[in-house]
């Protein structure tokens, strides 16, 4: 995935998309005070500069779906691992809850289910067929919507797109596969303006940012 | 003739010590103990019942402060634990004469300790009910645990730990276990006699036991060493600012042996009031833990400064945030009251010869007790707070369930030692037989 932050104008459509496709728990003022909100994707802000002349710049966060990932050797029961493909998968049935990969990740994009789903009254109605459901006392992050890529695979589609690129207005974000060289993002993550967040840990995300030029 | 009086005074010796161990304790202040500290661990594990049945998140841990009171607690505990093994093995080995009356006291706290601090790790799962799924055996898609993970280290170290640890107990447990049974009657007889293996005293069965527990000796005291590095290794593994540090193996152990003292010292200080055993548990004795307290202290002291003056000088970004909350900021409370309560106290206490007495050495041991529970919070909420990307950063509280399982778990200790003291003899009788052996 390829994000251009020159492009971002921090509206946050992907965070919404996100928690439509994904299943995601109801994050409520409450649950942003103690912590507990769940975002798989979350737009970071920075500011640069005195009030009144203060620039913002926006930076979308999401599972880095790293090579070296630090949350995979770390998790006692293989419920984070590397899948052939190259994402960073979560097994949800097979964790029993240590939260060390939430620990060890240094993008702090790992969250925790602390008691058993539950939405308010018609919402349930609306959950996604795709996605699994996931139970109380297990870690939880964005998968890239494996369920997409499967998807594509099984209907013969090409260019499946994660639910935060396909919402994105800005266009920012380009999703594809970074082995094909000819593909849109790999042809960008070439790009001079490419970088990588905390790349000197040696994480080697897979999510390449284009820094602002502006 | 002579000898014959020296062998009446020995053996009146021994059946005076045997009786002052085999008295039931205090009586009704005995029950009362028992009632209150049981009433405290059964709420505790209503609490952790209520835990299991509604969801690990009634207790106060969030993002990104994913561990919090229960690992504190782990690691607390098992720090206690090098109490027993590491003290008396290292007195056994170097033969220190003045450790007859202290041996079998700290065994027992380290048996103790590691079932308490051995239960942390399950409390604190999202999926206890799962816990098997840590222990290395192939489930049925033949899918090993990860042997990667520092937690199956951790969990193999543990148990190797406590196996050891309940064996060294047992081995100079077992003679006086005989002793017991040759003076009781009917079913208690026989099962002493039964958990003394039929001990008999001959020559051949000293001589294996002599053999058994010096090996055990050697044994343990290089397990203890490695389980507390091992602990220490469940954060150095991790990237986690501040965590990431190659002085984490040594800086454990020595604090884990810092507090294993202090714990020593509290509990021999209560067996010596409650049980009136003040004629063998001497000045002396707390003299010479004041004074390995007081050298453990200037360890610990020294591994503390090392870590953060480095970490200060360096200032590094994600480091430094930890650090500069833990110093100037909101954890400063904590991290003062540490250097109070395990550098300060200590330090003046048992530094000034004048001032080193039983109850110093006890007011000592509390303090650091405290101190080193304060250590490992700042140690995992500290850090945790302060993920490398600032947006992630966040504030933990506990709440009445981990502060109940926490009060249970001291409660639960002294439940221990209150059953233990009951049935076993708390001081080695055997080991003042000094004929022949010991």
């Amino acid at each position: 995935m390829v994000i251009d932050l020159d492009r971002c104008t921090g509206c946050s459509a992907c965070v919404a998309a996100c928690h439509a496709e994904n299943n995601l728990p109801l994050s409520t003022p409450e649950s942003a005070a103690n912590g507990r909100a769940v975002h798989w994707i979350r737009v970071d802000r920075y500011y640069e500069g005195e009030f009144p002349d203060v620039k913002v710049k926006y930076m979308p966060v999401l599972c880095q779906h790293c090579d070296d990932a630090p949350c995979e050797p770390v998790c006692p029961v293989y419920a984070t691992y590397q899948t052939a493909d190259g994402l960073n998968a979560q097994v949800y049935n097979r964790c029993v809850g240590t939260r060390y990969c939430g620990n060890n990740c240094p993008y702090s994009v790992r969250f925790f289910n602390f008691f058993e789903p539950a939405w308010p009254e018609t919402l349930e109605l609306q959950l996604n067929p795709d996605v699994s459901v996931r139970p109380g006392g297990v870690m939880e992050k964005c998968t890239f919507c494996v369920q997409r890529i499967k998807r594509a695979k099984l209907d013969g589609e090409q260019n499946p797109q994660p639910a935060c690129v396909q919402s994105c207005p800005a266009e920012a974000m380009v999703f594809g596969d970074l082995n094909d060289k000819e593909s849109k993002v790999a042809r960008m993550a070439e790009s001079g303006r490419a970088t990588r967040l905390l790349e000197d840990l040696g994480t080697k995300p897979k999510v390449y940012y284009l820094s602002r030029a502006t | 003739v002579t000898s014959g009086v020296f062998e009446k005074a020995r053996e009146d010796r021994l059946e005076g010590l045997f009786h002052l161990l085999s008295r039931p304790v205090a009586g009704r202040a005995y029950f009362a103990a028992v009632a209150v500290c049981g009433a405290v661990v059964l709420w505790a594990v209503l609490a952790w019942a209520y835990q299991i049945r509604t969801g690990i998140g009634v207790a106060g841990i969030q993002r990104p402060v994913f561990w919090a009171f229960y690992i504190v607690n782990f690691v607390f505990w098992i720090g206690i634990s090098h109490a027993g093994t590491l003290i008396s093995a290292i007195l056994r080995l170097t033969g220190a004469g003045w450790r007859k009356p202290v041996t079998r006291a700290a065994e027992a706290i380290t048996v103790f300790a590691l079932m308490i601090g051995g239960l942390f790790p399950l409390i604190h799962l999202g999926r206890v009910w799962l816990f098997y799924w840590l222990i290395p055996y192939p489930n049925e898609r033949l899918l090993w645990p990860n042997f990667r993970s520092p937690l199956l280290w951790d969990l193999t170290a543990i148990f190797t730990y406590v196996s050891g640890s309940v064996v060294y107990l047992y081995l100079p447990l077992i003679p006086d276990l005989a002793a017991v049974a040759d003076h009781s009657r009917g079913l208690k007889r026989r099962i002493y006699r039964a958990l003394s293996l039929n001990w008999t005293g001959s020559d051949r069965e000293w001589h294996a036991l002599e053999r058994a527990m010096k090996l055990m000796a050697g044994v343990i005291l290089a397990v203890a060493v490695s389980v507390h590095t091992v602990v220490s290794w469940d954060f150095a593994m991790a990237l986690t600012p501040t965590w990431h540090s190659t002085i984490f193996g040594p800086y454990f152990v020595a604090g884990a042996i810092f507090s294993g003292i202090a714990a020593l010292v509290l509990v021999l200080g209560a067996l010596r009031r409650f049980m009136r055993l003040e004629a063998y548990l001497r000045p002396l004795h707390f003299d010479q833990l004041g004074k390995l307290l007081l050298l453990m202290c200037l360890v610990w002291s020294y591994f503390t400064a090392a870590e953060h003056l480095t970490v200060w000088y360096g200032k590094q970004p994600a480091e430094y945030a930890v650090l500069e909350a833990r110093i100037y900021g909101r954890f400063a409370p904590y991290f003062w009251a540490m250097v109070g309560l395990n550098l300060g106290v200590p330090f003046v206490l048992l530094g000034i010869r004048r001032l080193r007495n039983i109850q110093t050495v006890m007011v000592s041991g509390a303090a650091v007790l405290i101190g080193m529970w304060l250590e490992r919070y700042l140690i995992v909420v500290n850090t945790l707070s302060y993920p490398r990307l600032a947006s992630a950063w966040g504030r933990y509280a506990p709440t009445w369930v981990e502060i109940s399982i926490t009060a249970g778990t001291f409660a639960a200790m002294a439940l221990a030692y209150l059953v233990f003291v009951k049935l076993f003899p708390i001081i080695a009788i055997w080991e003042y037989e000094d004929v022949g052996h010991g």
